[in-house]
């Protein structure tokens, strides 16, 4: 697993339930994921692509930029890479756009371990970079990382 | 049978799902997620595979069935159930996906025909199997006994 930089608190302190929005096309790798996260005592909303995503978000097409102020539903991100239409790092990068949410970390799942897709992850910003599939102990690396960020 | 009889054959036939390779840690890894909040978590990820590679396999048949096949969409199916069969464990089914999508990308469409015959053997054994499993987990559980957890160390 390759990590990135820290990144400051976000949202209002969650305690030790983050809110963790997952976003992949595969249903039983969302549901794998979805109790991964669970087990390790985050409150979970999935996603099965880039566009639902932005959507639960609130940076979706038809919304108007209500987000001036407002202090990001997630406290974590974590998505595919390779997804049909958007892809988890064209994903990421809509998300470093945004003011309001430059500062959720995001990871990226891939089932490829490419150098490349690695650091060009990295490199626009994102918190981690996951071998799929996803296992337990990845999870709780992931949380202890991300608790480790907080203070 | 008596429960601890039941419990025995159990693991002799999980054990050998994992010596035959039909299974890999990834299994181990579903059934440690297992627990009282959720305790038929592995029957129903592992049914939501059955029915998402069975829709995969037909949509893949129809693809290699076309004038002109297109191999993007093809891979883009393989690559599907690639990832789902990996995620629940089932190594063989993963293992014929990944030299499927190598042809595809050869645009070998003889190859694939030959892939997807492959995909769909190691689907319905590895479906098989579990099926198999399941039935005698409910076995034990019916019997009044509990499924004994798996440990690494064969």
């Amino acid at each position: 697993m390759a990590g990135g930089g820290c990144s400051k608190d976000t949202a209002a302190d969650f305690g030790d339930q983050p809110h963790v929005l997952a976003v992949d096309d595969n249903l039983i790798d969302r549901k794998l994921v979805e109790k991964l996260l669970r087990n390790s005592s985050c409150k979970v909303t999935t996603a099965e692509n880039g566009l639902r995503a932005l959507e639960y978000l609130g940076l979706g097409n038809d919304q108007r930029s209500t987000l001036e102020g407002t202090v990001s539903k997630v406290n974590l991100i974590i998505t595919d890479y390779c997804m049909p239409g958007m892809t988890g790092y064209e994903l990421l990068k809509k998300i470093k756009e945004s003011s309001v949410l430059k500062e959720v970390p995001v990871v990226i799942m891939s089932s490829e371990n490419s150098p490349t897709r690695i650091s060009q992850c990295l490199e626009e910003g994102a918190q981690m970079f996951m071998l799929k599939p996803l296992k337990q102990s990845d999870v709780k690396q992931l949380k202890c990382h991300l608790m480790k960020c907080r203070s | 049978m008596e429960v601890g009889q039941m419990q025995g054959r159990l693991v002799d036939y999980t054990k050998s799902l994992f010596m035959e390779g039909f299974l890999d840690g990834q299994f181990l890894q579903l059934q440690q997620l297992q627990d009282e909040s959720n305790p038929d978590f592995v029957v129903e990820v592992v049914s939501l595979f059955f029915d998402d590679s069975e829709k995969l396999l037909n949509d893949l048949t129809m693809a290699l069935d076309q004038k002109n096949v297109d191999f993007k969409k093809v891979d883009a199916h393989v690559h599907q159930l690639k990832g789902s069969s990996s995620s629940i464990g089932a190594q063989r089914v993963k293992n014929a996906c990944i030299a499927f999508r190598n042809f595809c990308e050869e645009q070998n469409i003889e190859a694939c025909l030959g892939c997807l015959q492959q995909v769909k053997q190691e689907y319905y054994l590895v479906k098989n199997k579990l099926e198999t499993l399941f039935r005698l987990e409910r076995q034990i559980v019916a019997a009044g006994g509990s499924i004994p957890l798996m440990e690494m160390g064969f």
